[in-house]
């Protein structure tokens, strides 16, 4: 739904931006290819590299690996398969769900979701393109060190009750 | 990919099938993403970025980068492209490490799938704990990076 949505609003934009000045809705376009054409062969990089990925973590490993009774080394787990799959939301959740049926965790689930959304190991070559290698290692490892205190709350707030 | 298909051709296929499906997400995601920031690149001019998300926008900074962050549709690679951008346009730099956060992990729409799938409870706990972390470790990030590091950055988004 969210996709419909930001097709309309650019969509609506671009209308409006072509009937106010036709040159500079043909130079925002073009910007926009330039936008993407420089970023394109890191973005096809990322995908292959994620459909190994997702081929090899299925459902059944992850959920052996972080069991209820996993303690923090299932959270430091979770976190680690977090920070290198990629998962679209829509399939993270449901996902996320099922472990929590299957007997994963609330803490471990919670430190899999968050550095899951955070952390991005494959995508790190995108992220050192536009912001350095430094910033990017930084802002990685503190969003993988945050995602324990995520499931610390988690496991405390959700997992009692 | 051709090498793994060789090896374990079971697996090969299943990377080769997610991959596709994952294109698939990307090539519905990245031209509205895209078309809007180059029309935001070409209409907003840099003083109004600058006036509201700039060095002295403070509190309404932080704000508006949180919501324009949650506001978002896409993996979080869609966010470095618009960075760029606001980049150039004169944004500052916790604010810019901000919306990324943002982006990233309090997502509207993504919300709205999280309460339905893990409950209120999940949902809401990890949004409480998610904003004031996205901020903490903004700053930190700004803080540790040196100024001349964050000037590099700026001039490589400029090129991009």
């Amino acid at each position: 739904m969210g996709n419909y949505i930001l097709y309309l609003v650019a969509f609506l934009l671009l209308v409006l931006s072509f009937i106010k000045d036709r040159q500079k809705t043909i130079n925002a376009l073009k910007k926009a290819w330039k936008a993407f054409e420089n970023i394109l062969p890191e973005f096809l990089g990322v995908i292959m590299l994620v459909g190994i990925m997702l081929a090899i973590l299925n459902p059944e490993v992850i959920s052996g690996i972080i069991g209820e009774s996993s303690g923090w080394l299932g959270v430091i787990l979770s976190s680690i398969i977090g920070a290198i799959t990629l998962i679209p939301g829509f399939v993270a959740f449901p996902t996320a769900a099922m472990l929590l049926k299957s007997g994963a965790g609330y803490m471990q689930i919670g430190a899999f979701i968050s550095s899951l959304m955070m952390v991005g190991v494959v995508t790190a070559s995108v992220e050192i393109k536009y912001f350095g290698k430094k910033l990017t290692i930084l802002r990685n490892v503190l969003a993988f060190l945050f995602s324990f205190v995520v499931a610390f709350v988690i496991g405390k707030v959700v997992g009692v009750g | 990919m051709a090498g793994i298909i060789l090896v374990n051709k079971e697996l090969g296929f299943k990377a080769l099938d997610i991959t596709g499906y994952s294109l698939k997400e990307m090539v519905l995601v990245i031209p509205p993403v895209f078309i809007l920031l180059g029309l935001l690149d070409i209409w907003v001019p840099r003083e109004i970025m600058v006036k509201y998300m700039g060095k002295g926008s403070g509190i309404k900074g932080v704000i508006l980068a949180i919501l324009l962050g949650s506001a978002a549709a896409g993996p979080l690679y869609g966010a470095f492209p618009v960075a760029a951008v606001f980049m150039k346009k004169g944004v500052k730099f916790s604010n810019i490490l901000i919306f990324i956060g943002a982006w990233s992990t309090t997502k509207i729409p993504m919300f709205l799938f999280e309460l339905s799938s893990l409950g209120v409870r999940f949902a809401v706990t990890r949004l409480l704990i998610d904003i004031p972390g996205i901020i903490i470790i903004a700053y930190i990030l700004s803080k540790v990076i040196s100024k001349n590091e964050i000037e590099e950055i700026y001039k490589n988004a400029e090129s991009m």
